[in-house]
């Protein structure tokens, strides 16, 4: 495979960036007095930072290189892990959510869990996040490693104590604020660095016209419909019909609503931005400034992965296979680095390059920050040394962060390989954040919820679509890790399923569902645990509305909601 | 927090633009593709960005003290 030969100046401008994110952490680094300031920023930062922070925690590996994978697998249908998945789910969380996170003054989601229900639904919540957070950030590591390794031919475990060595760095030094203030500029570095790729490539494949009709053969020679690659959504009709084996009722209801939802509404890895932000108004902005670069990272991210594919179908290998192995398939996670090697100039590539980097480092940074608060107020001041002093917990919060990047080297050292880092992630995430979503979604909105519903909940949640997963396999794939270990156990035929993802799909729908119905029944034989009192500002029908602070109307969050909502229904229309 | 993000990001996007358009002057050969001096309208692309942002810090720095 052909690897990038960095230039002098390619590793100028590397290390320039290098210097500059250990040097803002640096300069944090005297603000950092106390716990709050540490693991909350002091809830001090604008929310224009907030926001950019926002997509950017997300922006990691399974974005940048597991986006453009699906690109090219699924074509532009990809779009509506964007379109319907997270856009609805920010402008939610913003409007709705965001009032009872920011406002009860939690610390974390799982405080959040503990102030609504009780101690024990946290402590299920804080250690399941905990341990995904260092498998998220561990699995990113590894693709780093193994990228920077074929690329660059360094050594892997080189690559994996650089990248754990630098972040660590600069969260130490300056905690959240830092990994922020980082990831605001990472945000402009992936931005900067891929849209003149993207450009390129789609001025040499001829435009978008040309593009469209590239990817006809790709579609036909598959056996679907002509635009199957570039309609996202007139090949929804039977899960025949598209590569991503998905009908719109399992996109919608899995991707659109549970997986989305669950992710952008609970998971703290993005919630933890908005509660640094400087004031309610901010919090609620957060999401929503987060959306408008966000509706068109499609752009960024999707585009050169179909555009490779079209290349590939016109007769341009420039994609290697898995293992350099035929038999194997193309390895699409190499889309956007092949990209990179064949139209940047040394110059450029440096800048792509160190682009690519600062994707990988955001998502491990995002999951550090999250980890080492979790552990320290949810796991660590609630069960192991309540009632110190802020110093000691700041203290542990910096020893988290140290053993946090320990973990996840651990688990980068662990990482097993699958088809696509997406559908892994995916995977994990359909088991701990579907049922999540129904535990919040009933809290805040149903006061009659009980502790012992959303325990029972959650724990049914959790272990019902475990069953399920081993009860299903999709078609090719042998029982294990995939699924089907159960059905193989007790003998019976798997349930099958055309690919993983349509799998998925289903195990997220049926997490959800029974998360939602457990809590419910147990929640009406069970008595609730708080008064009204305690529920105020936790419960949506006991807290006051969020009274409008006369702010002009591109600060108002309903306004701004309704308008990406309208733009991001247009983008749906366009791309039909 | 007396920090403005700008700041950085604006020297940052600054250095990484000359440094690239100055490649792209260097060698305009090489720097070409598609028929494009790549380096040198990115280069200038990235320039104007980070004047952009320290445009921006400056003037919210003079704000701040005519504020106080």
């Amino acid at each position: 495979m052909q690897s990038i030969h960095l230039g002098g100046i390619d590793y100028a401008i590397l290390f320039t960036y290098f210097i500059f994110i250990l040097g803002i952490g640096w300069t944090l680094k005297r603000y950092m007095k106390g716990s709050a300031d540490f693991f909350l920023s002091g809830r001090s930062i604008p929310a224009w930072v907030t926001g950019l922070a926002f997509i950017s925690a997300n922006l990691g590996a399974q974005e940048v290189i597991g986006m453009a994978a699906n690109g090219a697998k699924y074509g532009i249908m990809t779009s509506h892990f964007y379109w319907i998945g997270a856009i609805p789910a920010m402008v939610f969380l913003a409007i709705f959510m965001m009032p009872f996170y920011y406002g009860s003054k939690a610390r974390s989601v799982p405080e959040y869990l503990k102030l609504r229900f009780d101690e024990k639904t946290r402590g299920l919540n804080a250690i399941l996040f905990a341990v995904m957070t260092v498998f998220s950030s561990g699995i990113s590591m590894h693709v780093f490693a193994l990228l920077l390794g074929k690329l660059l031919n360094w050594d892997y475990n080189v690559c994996i104590a650089l990248s754990a060595v630098i972040v660590l760095v600069y969260i130490l030094l300056g905690g959240l604020t830092s990994a922020i203030y980082n990831e605001v500029l990472q945000f402009f570095m992936i931005v900067l660095g891929f849209t003149p790729l993207v450009f390129l490539a789609l001025k040499d494949v001829g435009g978008w016209s040309a593009l469209k009709e590239k990817l006809i053969p790709v579609a036909t020679s598959q056996n679907f419909a002509p635009g199957t690659w570039t309609e996202s959504w007139r090949h929804l009709g039977s899960y025949t019909d598209n590569p991503m084996t998905a009908s719109w009722f399992s996109l919608v209801m899995g991707l659109g609503f549970v997986l989305s939802f669950g992710y952008w509404c609970t998971d703290f890895l993005v919630v933890q931005r908005a509660m640094a932000a400087n004031s309610m108004s901010a919090a609620r902005r957060t999401p929503l400034i987060a959306a408008f670069p966000k509706m068109l990272f499609p752009a960024l991210v999707i585009l050169p992965g179909m555009i490779a594919i079209a290349m590939y179908q016109a007769g341009d290998h420039f994609l290697p296979f898995v293992d350099n192995d035929p038999a194997k398939g193309l390895n699409y996670n190499m889309t956007i680095p092949m990209l990179l090697v064949k139209y940047f100039p040394t110059g450029m590539l440096g800048v792509g390059f160190t682009a690519l980097m600062a994707s990988f480092m955001s998502g491990m940074a995002g999951n550090v920050t999250a980890f080492n608060t979790v552990w320290t107020y949810d796991i660590y001041q609630s069960y192991f040394a309540p009632g110190k002093s802020d110093q000691h917990y700041l203290w542990m919060g910096r020893w988290a962060t140290v053993g946090g990047i320990l973990l996840s080297v651990c688990a980068a050292y662990a990482a097993s390989s699958f088809n696509s880092i997406m559908d892994m992630l995916q995977l994990v995430f359909s088991f701990v954040n579907a049922p999540l979503l129904a535990t919040f979604l009933l809290g805040m909105f149903w006061r009659r919820t009980t502790a012992h519903g959303a325990f029972g909940g959650l724990v049914g949640g959790l272990i019902v679509p475990n069953i399920f997963h081993g009860l299903a396999l999709p078609d090719g794939a042998t029982a294990g890790i995939k699924g089907g270990w159960l059905a193989h156990i007790v003998g019976m035929q798997p349930i099958s399923f055309h690919s993983e993802m349509g799998q998925t799909l289903w195990t997220a729908i049926i997490a959800w569902t029974t998360c939602f119905a457990l809590t419910i029944l147990i929640s009406l034989v069970t008595k609730p645990n708080k008064t009204d009192e305690q529920l105020a500002g936790l419960v949506y029908s006991l807290t006051p509305k969020p009274k409008s602070e006369n702010e002009p109307w591109y600060e108002q969050p309903v306004t701004l909601g309704i308008i990406v909502l309208v733009v991001t229904i247009i983008l749906n229309i366009i791309f039909w | 927090m007396n920090f403005d993000l700008r700041l950085p990001i604006g020297i940052m996007f600054s250095i990484l633009g000359v440094l690239v358009a100055t490649v792209g002057i260097a060698s305009s050969k090489s720097s070409t593709v598609l028929g494009i001096n790549i380096n040198l309208t990115w280069g200038i692309v990235m320039l104007i960005f980070g004047a952009l942002m320290l445009f921006g810090a400056m003037r919210g720095r003079n704000k701040n003290e005519d504020g106080k």
